[in-house]
Order: C-alpha cells, then sequence, then structure tokens
C-alpha cells in the first residue's frame, strides 16, 4: 500500500483522536491488549492491529473490521497497556463513527419479549448507549 | 452510621435479591441506609468519548441529590459504582470540563460527595473482625470464590477500590463469614457485559471459561456484585447447560445474600426464586 | 565605566534560525558602554575566538559578553580566551540565546526582542562585574568507594594500582556484588565466578585497598579534595579477626531465615556464609532472626565455636575518615511487587526473576545448577520468558529500558536447552535490543542451539491452571493471541536502582533522576561526574548496564580520581558568598539557609557575626537571600550585579 502523508493523517484520524482523547502514535505495537482482551477470538481484527492500521493510515478498514463491537469496555487492555492508551476509548470513537451513519449491530427483533423482561435494565441502556 | 443509598435502576426494579438482601443485612449491622429522595439512572456506562458531557449530566444530578442530604453515598451496583466513582473524579481532576458540566445545571456541584461501595464500608466502619462477631451462623464448609469482574476494579486510578489484578476485599469479606476461598484467577476477567444481545457467543464463550475455570479448582459458587454479571452467570449458565454435558451447576449470589444467611435473617430477602441456577442444593451443604 | 565587547554567535543555524542576528548586534550597539557589537557563525572556533582577540586589542576592551549557547558548554573556552587577552576571567560572561531562546520559541519577532533584553541584562551585569581570583586548597589522596559490586571494584583497583590509598565500602558482608549471584555471563558464557574471583581477591589481598563490608555510609562533611566521611561498621556479632570460616556453627544453627543470597528459592541458617567463594569468608550473624539475640536463648553457635569467635555484644561501630575523592558505585536491584501483579509474580512459585533463574543455573545454588521447579522439584519442559516485565512501561514499572535483559534472556534460554535438552523455550520480546560487541551474533547462535522461540509480543495474564502455568500472550507478527501451558515462567524484571540510593544520595549532596539513578553532571559528556564536584559515579548507580560497560565506567571514575589525586592541591573557585562583617547583625538565619555548613562564627568588634569557609561555600547563593540586612553578597553574582540585571529589564 501507498503512504503519504497526507493519507496517514486525514481528518478522520484526527478526529479518532480527538474523540477518544488518546494519542495513536503512541501505541508501540506490544500486543499486551489483544493477550488480555475477553472477546479478541470474535474480532476480526485484534485490537493493537486496529491501532496498527490507524497509525499507517488505513481508516476503512479499521472501520469495515467489527471488533469495537465486540469490545465490553471491561478497560483490561487500559488497565495493562504500558504505554497508557486507553484502547478501550479508541474503540467507543470508532463506535461513534459509525452509528453516526447510522450503522449499528443493534435491529428491532434482536430482543424478544421474553428476554426483554428477564434482561436486566443496566444491560439494555448499556447495550442501547454502546451501540447508537 | 447513616449513609444516602442509591439503589439504581436494576436493583429498584429486578434484583429484589440484591437489594433486600443489602438492606436487611445493613440494617441487622446497624448501617443505615436512606434511599436518596431524588435519583437519576447513572447511565449504566461510563462516556468514554472526550466530548460526551451530556451523559454525566444525570450522574452529576444524583451527585449533587446526594450533596445536598449531607451524607457519603453508598451504591452496590458495580455499573452504578462505577458512573458516580468515574463521575467524582472527572469533575475533581479536569476543570475544564467540570465548568462544562456546571454550565448546563441549576447549580454547581465541585466533586465534593463520597461515593462509597457497600464493602468500603463494611471494611473501613465495621471492619472485618468486627463483621465476624456478627456472624451468627457461619458457612463453614462453603467454597465459595468472589467474582468482581470489571467494573469495580478498572480504571484503578480513578476506582481506587482495590488492586487491579490482585484484589481481596472480596475474600476478605467471604472469610469473615466462615467460607473456604480457594485462588480463583477469572475473577476479574469479563463476563460479556451487555453483549448477550448483540454477541451472544462472546457472553458464552466468556461465561463458559470462567464458570469452567471455577469448576476446576471446585468452587461451589460465585458472588458477585454487578446485576448484569449476575444474569450472564446465572442465566446463561442455564443456557450452556444444554449443551456442555461436563459444566456442573455453580450458583451465583450476590454478596449480600450470603451476607444475609450468616446473619441469620430470613432466607425471604435473598429471593432465591430469582436465580436460574438453583443455590438451596448448594447452601444445604450449611444446615 | 568599562568598554564592554558584544560577540553574538550564529551557532550554525541553532541560533540564527530564530534570532535575528543582525537586528541584535544594531540594537546592542546602542547600549553608550558597548563599544564593540559583532557576530560571528561558531564564535567557539579558533578563527572566532582570534576574533573576539582581536577586537579586545584594538579597541581596549574591560569587559566581554559572549552571546551563545549555555555557559555549561563554554563558559571555560571563552573565560580563557579573556585570560589570553589579559583581562580577568569573571569580566567574561556568557548570554545563552540558544537553550533558553532560539530553541524554546518558534517566533522569530519576540525571539530577537528577548535575546536583545537578555545581553543587555549581561551587559549591565558585567559592567557592575570585579575581577575575582581562584585559591587552592590541600588535598587528601584517599578514595572512598561505596559499593564493591564489579563497579566499585575496578575503580578501588585501579586507583589502588596507582599507589593511592582506597576504602571500599559495601552494606553486604562480602564483596563482589550481584556478579557474585550470576551463573554464566553473556556473549561468552564465561562463568562468571571464575572470571569474578581473580578481582575479588585482588581487591581484598592490595595493600592500598581496605575493604569494609556490612557497612554503610551515614555522613559526609567536608567538601572536594577534603571529605570527612562517617561510615558505620554494622555488628557481626563475630570476631572477624578470630573467625577461621570452618562453617561449624552454620552447620549447628537451629534457625533458618530467608536468604537475601538466593533470592528466597533456599534458606539460610541466621549465622551464615553466603556462598563458598564468599570474600572474606566469615559468618555473620542476622540480628533480625537470631534466637539468642532475640529471645536470650540459643548460643549454639558460641559454644561451639573453636576459635570462640562469637560475640554476642557486639555494637555497630563508627569509623570516621577524611578522603579527597570519592565513587559510588551502588548498583541495582529488580522491580518487584504489585507492578508485575499481572504475571503472577509473587504469587505462584514457579514463577521466577532473572536473578532467580541465575541462582537455578548456579552449580553452588539450590538446585546445583539443575533446572527444577521450585513447587515440586521436577524438571521443566516448556518454559516462557517474559522480556521487559515493567520495565519500558510508563502506566505502571519503569518507563525506560533495563538494557540487558534481551541478552541474558537469550543466554537463560540458551542454557536451560543445554541443561534440558528435550525442553522448549519460548522468548516473549518486544524488540531484541543487542547493541554490544559479539551480542546480535549471541542471540542467533542461541536461536540456533537452542531451538528458541521467539515470540513478538507482550504477555497480558499467567495465572495458575491445572498444576501448569497459563500464559496468555501475544504475537504481534502473526496477529496471534497465544496460550502456553507452561511449567516455568521466568521474568526479565526491570533494573531499579538499589534500596537506600536516595538516601545516599541525600547524604553525599548528589542528585538524582526521575527514577532514583545518579545524576550525571551532562547526559553526553560528562557521564562519569556527579554536580557535586570530587563524587564520581560509576556502573548502575548511574544508569542500567551490562557488565562490560559497568567495568569501563569503574575504570573512567578512577581515572578522574587519578586526574585529581596527581596534583597537590585543587583549585576552589572564586564563586563564594562573603559577609560585609561590620553590617552584620550576628542573626545567622545565612547558617539554617546554608547546605553545606560553610557559615561559621567569628567575633569583631566584640560581637559575634557571620563567616563563610570559602573551602566549603558551593556558591549557591542561599545565605545571600536568607540575609535580612543584604550584607552577605555571593562573588559574581552580587546583589548590585542582579539587580542591575532586573532593572535592565524593567527599564529598558
Amino acid at each position: 500500500m501507498e503512504i503519504k502523508a497526507t493519507l496517514i493523517r486525514d481528518e478522520l484520524y484526527k478526529e479518532i483522536e480527538e474523540r477518544s482523547d488518546q494519542k495513536i502514535l503512541n501505541c508501540y505495537q506490544c500486543g499486551k491488549c489483544s493477550a488480555g482482551c475477553p472477546a479478541v477470538a470474535f474480532m476480526s481484527l485484534p485490537p493493537h492491529q486496529v491501532l496498527r492500521l490507524l497509525q499507517i493510515g488505513s481508516n476503512e478498514e479499521v472501520l469495515r473490521a467489527n471488533s469495537f463491537w465486540f469490545c465490553s469496555s471491561c478497560f483490561t487492555c487500559a488497565s495493562r497497556c504500558p504505554r497508557s492508551i486507553d484502547i478501550s476509548k479508541v474503540m467507543e470513537a470508532l463506535r461513534f463513527l459509525l452509528y453516526r451513519k447510522g450503522i449499528t449491530p443493534l435491529s428491532q427483533d434482536m430482543l424478544d419479549e421474553e428476554l426483554e423482561k428477564d434482561t436486566p435494565q443496566q444491560a439494555l441502556v448499556s447495550l442501547w448507549k454502546k451501540s447508537t | 452510621m447513616k449513609y444516602s443509598y442509591f439503589p439504581g435502576c436494576t436493583l429498584h426494579e429486578q434484583s429484589k435479591s440484591f437489594n433486600q438482601s443489602t438492606l436487611a443485612s445493613s440494617s441487622a449491622l446497624g448501617i443505615e441506609l436512606e434511599e436518596l429522595k431524588d435519583w437519576y439512572c447513572c447511565g449504566a456506562v461510563f462516556p468514554l468519548r472526550a466530548d460526551d458531557i451530556m451523559s454525566l449530566l444525570s450522574p452529576v444530578r444524583t451527585l449533587i441529590g446526594a450533596k445536598k442530604e449531607g451524607k457519603d453515598l453508598v451504591t452496590l451496583c458495580a455499573a452504578c459504582y462505577q458512573v458516580l466513582k468515574r463521575t467524582n473524579y472527572l469533575i475533581l481532576e479536569d476543570r475544564e470540563k467540570r465548568e462544562k458540566i456546571n454550565n448546563y445545571l441549576e447549580e454547581d456541584y465541585k466533586g465534593d460527595v463520597k461515593v462509597l461501595h457497600l464493602l468500603e464500608v463494611l471494611r473501613d466502619n465495621l471492619g472485618w473482625l468486627g463483621l465476624r462477631e456478627k456472624v451468627s451462623h457461619p458457612l463453614s464448609g462453603l467454597k465459595v470464590a468472589p467474582y468482581y469482574g470489571c467494573l469495580l476494579l478498572r480504571p484503578a486510578k480513578e476506582m481506587t477500590f482495590d488492586h487491579p489484578e490482585n484484589p481481596t476485599i472480596f475474600e476478605d469479606f467471604l472469610k469473615s463469614l466462615g467460607c473456604d476461598v480457594p485462588d480463583f484467577p477469572y475473577k476479574t476477567e469479563c463476563c460479556g457485559a451487555y453483549l448477550g444481545a448483540t454477541a451472544k457467543d462472546v457472553v458464552s464463550q466468556t461465561v463458559y471459561n470462567i464458570l469452567h475455570g471455577a469448576q476446576k479448582r471446585k468452587i461451589g459458587a460465585l458472588i458477585v456484585s454487578c446485576p448484569l454479571c449476575h444474569y450472564n452467570l446465572d442465566f446463561y449458565q442455564g443456557e450452556l447447560m444444554k449443551e456442555k454435558s461436563e459444566l456442573t451447576p455453580i450458583p451465583i449470589f450476590y454478596f449480600t445474600q450470603l451476607l444475609a444467611l450468616a446473619l441469620g435473617l430470613s432466607t425471604e430477602v435473598c429471593h432465591f426464586e430469582e436465580h436460574r441456577i438453583d443455590p438451596l442444593p448448594f447452601l444445604g451443604v450449611i444446615k | 565605566m568599562k568598554k564592554i565587547g558584544v560577540f553574538v554567535c550564529w551557532c550554525g543555524l541553532n541560533i540564527s534560525r530564530t534570532v535575528d542576528i543582525e537586528r541584535v548586534i544594531k540594537e546592542v550597539s546602542r547600549h553608550p558602554q558597548v563599544v564593540v557589537s559583532t557576530d560571528y557563525k561558531y564564535l567557539c572556533s579558533e578563527p572566532g575566538q582570534n576574533l573576539i582577540q582581536k577586537y579586545v586589542e584594538e579597541n581596549e576592551l574591560g569587559g566581554l559578553v559572549v552571546a551563545a549557547c549555555s555557559p555549561n558548554m563554554h563558559e571555560l573556552t571563552f573565560r580563557s580566551v579573556a585570560q589570553r587577552c589579559g583581562i580577568n576571567p569573571y569580566l567574561c560572561e556568557m548570554t545563552n540565546i540558544r537553550e533558553q531562546c532560539s530553541w524554546v520559541h518558534d517566533d522569530r519577532e519576540e525571539a530577537t526582542h528577548k535575546a536583545i533584553d537578555l545581553i543587555i541584562m549581561t551587559v549591565e551585569k558585567v559592567l557592575r562585574s570585579d575581577p575575582l581570583y581562584s585559591s587552592t586548597v590541600p588535598l587528601t589522596k584517599k578514595a572512598l568507594v561505596i559499593g564493591a559490586g564489579i563497579s566499585g571494584m575496578e575503580s578501588a583497583l585501579d586507583i589502588a594500582n596507582a599507589g593511592y590509598e582506597v576504602s571500599l565500602v559495601d552494606k553486604r558482608p562480602y564483596i563482589g556484588g550481584h556478579m557474585t549471584q550470576l551463573s554464566e555471563t553473556f556473549p561468552t558464557l564465561d562463568c562468571a565466578q571464575c572470571i569474578l574471583t581473580p578481582k575479588t581477591a585482588e581487591v581484598a589481598r592490595h595493600p592500598n585497598i581496605k575493604i569494609l563490608p556490612y557497612s554503610e555510609v551515614v555522613e559526609i562533611k567536608g567538601y572536594v579534595g577534603n571529605f570527612e566521611a562517617k561510615i558505620k561498621r554494622k555488628a557481626t556479632y563475630v570476631d572477624w579477626d578470630k573467625c577461621t570460616g570452618c562453617g561449624i556453627c552454620v552447620e549447628k544453627c537451629p534457625q533458618k531465615t530467608y536468604s537475601e543470597f538466593e533470592r528466597g528459592l533456599k534458606e539460610r541458617k541466621s549465622i551464615d556464609i553466603p556462598f563458598p567463594q564468599a570474600v572474606p569468608f566469615k559468618v555473620t550473624i542476622d540480628k533480625e532472626s537470631c534466637i539468642y539475640l532475640k529471645k536470650n536463648k540459643c548460643g549454639v553457635c558460641a559454644k561451639i565455636c573453636p576459635a570462640e569467635a562469637v560475640d554476642f555484644q557486639q555494637q555497630d561501630t563508627i569509623i570516621e575518615e577524611k578522603f579527597g575523592a570519592i565513587v559510588v558505585a551502588t548498583g541495582f536491584e529488580l522491580l518487584e511487587g504489585d507492578d508485575l501483579a499481572e504475571y503472577g509474580y509473587g504469587k505462584y512459585k514457579d514463577i521466577l526473576d532473572g536473578m532467580q533463574f541465575e541462582r537455578l543455573n548456579s552449580s553452588s545454588g539450590p538446585t546445583s545448577g539443575k533446572i527444577l521447579r521450585p513447587s515440586d522439584g521436577k524438571e521443566p519442559k516448556e518454559l516462557v520468558f517474559i522480556q521487559c516485565a515493567g520495565s519500558r512501561d510508563r502506566e505502571k514499572g519503569v518507563p525506560y529500558c533495563s538494557r540487558i535483559c534481551c541478552m541474558y534472556t537469550a543466554k537463560h534460554a540458551r542454557l536451560y536447552k543445554q541443561k534440558v535438552p528435550d525442553g522448549q523455550a519460548y522468548i516473549f520480546y518486544m524488540d531484541i535490543r543487542a547493541g554490544g560487541k559479539g551480542y546480535e551474533e549471541f542471540i542467533y547462535r542461541s536461536v540456533d542451539e537452542g531451538n528458541i522461540l521467539y515470540l513478538r509480543g507482550q504477555v497480558s495474564k499467567v495465572f495458575e491452571e491445572d498444576g501448569k502455568l497459563m500464559v496468555w500472550g501475544m504475537d504481534t507478527l502473526s496477529s496471534k493471541k497465544i496460550e502456553i501451558a507452561a511449567d516455568m515462567v521466568v521474568l526479565a524484571n526491570a533494573m531499579i536502582p538499589s534500596q537506600g540510593s536516595k538516601l545516599l544520595a541525600s547524604i553525599l549532596k548528589v542528585g538524582t533522576d526521575e527514577h532514583g539513578f545518579f545524576q550525571e553532571a551532562h547526559p553526553k559528556l560528562r557521564p562519569i561526574e556527579s554536580l557535586t564536584r570530587g563524587v564520581f559515579l560509576a556502573g548502575c548507580s548511574q544508569s542500567p548496564k551490562d557488565i562490560t560497560d559497568t567495568v569501563a565506567q569503574g575504570s573512567a571514575a578512577a581515572s578522574k580520581v587519578m586526574a585529581m589525586f596527581s596534583n597537590d592541591t585543587i583549585k576552589v573557585e572564586p564563586v563564594v558568598s562573603l559577609v560585609k562583617k561590620e553590617d552584620c547583625s550576628g542573626c545567622f538565619a545565612c547558617e539554617i539557609a546554608c547546605p553545606y555548613g560553610a557559615i561559621e562564627h567569628e567575633e569583631y568588634k566584640g560581637r559575634q557575626v557571620a563567616f563563610v569557609n570559602a573551602a566549603l561555600c558551593q556558591g549557591c547563593g542561599s545565605c545571600t537571600v536568607a540575609c535580612r540586612a543584604g550584607v552577605v553578597d555571593l562573588m559574581g553574582f552580587s546583589n548590585k550585579q542582579i539587580l542591575a540585571e532586573v532593572e535592565a529589564l524593567l527599564w529598558k
């Protein structure tokens, strides 16, 4: 792939940094985030690769991934990151970019009534806030 | 010992087992929990976007309400605790955001309400020895491990609840009740949180790992402080049992349910009927 | 009034990029006392210095202002130029328009203004400068080396071989430091003891070296050339003059305790010699665990000692001695505790640190050199090494690279494979830093001979499961999460300054960096010196380094000491405080303010007044600020000079 200054620090990259308040280039790719992530097996890109692709300007590839929808904001990555990057905040910024465009993993029929009755409010509110 | 009490939505509505066992036990221990007159949903998740100010207004309103009552604020649900405590931290540490938030509010808030988890009250005000003295029905013989989950502990700098990798507060609590507490490395692994509806596979997997890890260590039951952890570990356990024959049932308790039992309170406050995995066979050991 | 010459340096583009030099010399030349105002591309160069000399001679200048870099860099250069021209060096001052102006500003307009202000301030100062003359004091040609590890020993030997006396102090009861604990050394796999023992033996028998084991420096007074040290010899409860090292007492002692030398892998007796090659080969009683010293019972050692050497009444003693120079070689230790909790360090027995693994490998160690699990004594077949455990971690642990871990981990893996041929070693690493002679080759020979699998990434969690240690790591090259059920895990813990460094630094009045390592005077050009004259740094006390570099720095520190000792006197800077005694009220606020104990009392016209001992004064100026009457002046920075500078800025 071609790399150019204008490609790697585009508006989208800056927006992700701003909304997450994290400096993506701080990541030195140790992969500790991915090693401890409870959902890494389900992600199309492990967390450290999300950061790497952002570093090299492959933003679109990142937005096509599903990783952030599998992130439960458990902060395991953030609490162990040797570079003090809160990856869960980067994931949140990415989710925001997508649901702003109307893309969300939620669908109307996802919760049947019975499930809705049993599921704690906490789960429903969380899900709603994290997906829309 | 008087405190303001923030039950949060789930305890207020669904998790009677958590709420009532808490109120009954506290009162038995001389800890008065007075429900806030005016409280709002905490928002369930702490807003992680730097520009999301709106989501902070509701927890700040609750904190202002608590300030008016002039007592420390006690909460139980891990999510509520996380949101209220991190909001407080942000208000204290981030002047710019504090000003922005206060611009939206009728009155200024400076972050001066102390947000406590009931476990902290037990540890710091009653003391583990004090608690041990109040236990009339020791749970000896019960092999119980704590399941902390995520929100009580992380991020450690903001939560300052316990060490994020090697927490011990639940262990100390369980030992005070007379339980046998084994090492349980999965105690800080995520249960999958709210992903159940959109990514059921994740929750099935994380719950399986936790339960299987407990089973390998011959742990009879787990205690939690989060309705969502409880739901995932209890409800999904029921689902998993259908397909994974190797799993044996591991009842999931709110820590206050075991507290109520150890204090000799009526089992009615525990609302065991809310459990999917029946805890009674396990509890039979103590009788 | 003096005629002043102002010389503005471009420093190539360093200054001229941001400061408009042409405008600076024009503006400055308007000052009535400035008769020369000129510039040059590199004033520190020979033509630059000659240029200054030419202007001085042609214009009969009485004072010089050189606006260039930091005086830390070139004050000496330009003051020498002044001296060559017959001007007292202290009538030449530098204005720092590089570090304090061009480098830290972007705006050319503002930087130019600032440069002009700074230069005019210096002009006003030089106009009020008086000539100063340095003096000399006698020098004690005896060195104190603190820390008897490989670095301190090397330093001591070099100084001693040059014919000077050395006292070599160590807090442990033996000399040799951490190297005594090592098995083999990279990149040659030399046996550590085999290359170390000739050194320890030489140190012990050297007529010019006095070794003071089990001792600590508790007080340093005085100044360069004439330090007065108090050294505490901790009680060993054994008369070492009588002890023959026969070891009967060790055998019979009923009390076991934690062994620092074996890092807890084996217990030791309360009375003990830590290892077979220990120098001096004498027993020491640990007062924390000894039954007799704690409960007044037992005393078996005293009863059976054939030399009657055990002395429970022994007390700590203080030695007082004068030294001309001090070498700090206090070494390192490993990061421990909660910062490494995710790796299960301190929680599971089969998770070791690098030093513990050295002990396992050592033929005199707890397993006689066999690689066995501390938990069950079984040979581990799957062994995981984790590099950067706590290093390069700015969230917790330390942000710096500990420098030696890449190499010793490769060595560990290779030694393991030699001893357990059917075993597999895995190394989690982030980068392999092998920048020493023969190091890169060593890494790949180890990969080749040891069949080591290097996994590029960090480990997030280690915990016990089914009798194994479950390691969750990442291989970022394949983007695969790696799970290894290991039999043993070895961490390359971060290196941190040895315990007590901070306290020693305050005793020596030298600085430490943000991590607690001793601060060198300049990171590039004065890495051996501390900021206190006469105190030199060696080995890991200054920063993490390997044995090669440690030995080199030990020798370097020795050469600094020797250079000093090759003179009979030592030059003392004239930048010291002076009390105008007729105006001194004798309140002695200056005495409280002085961190060097340089203020003395003097009788003047029937009353007590303050007097500055010029040899002790370091020219910090604290006293001048403390003096309410303003009668203490720091030479070269007098009150009238400083106020003139301030006024130049205010009334420009």
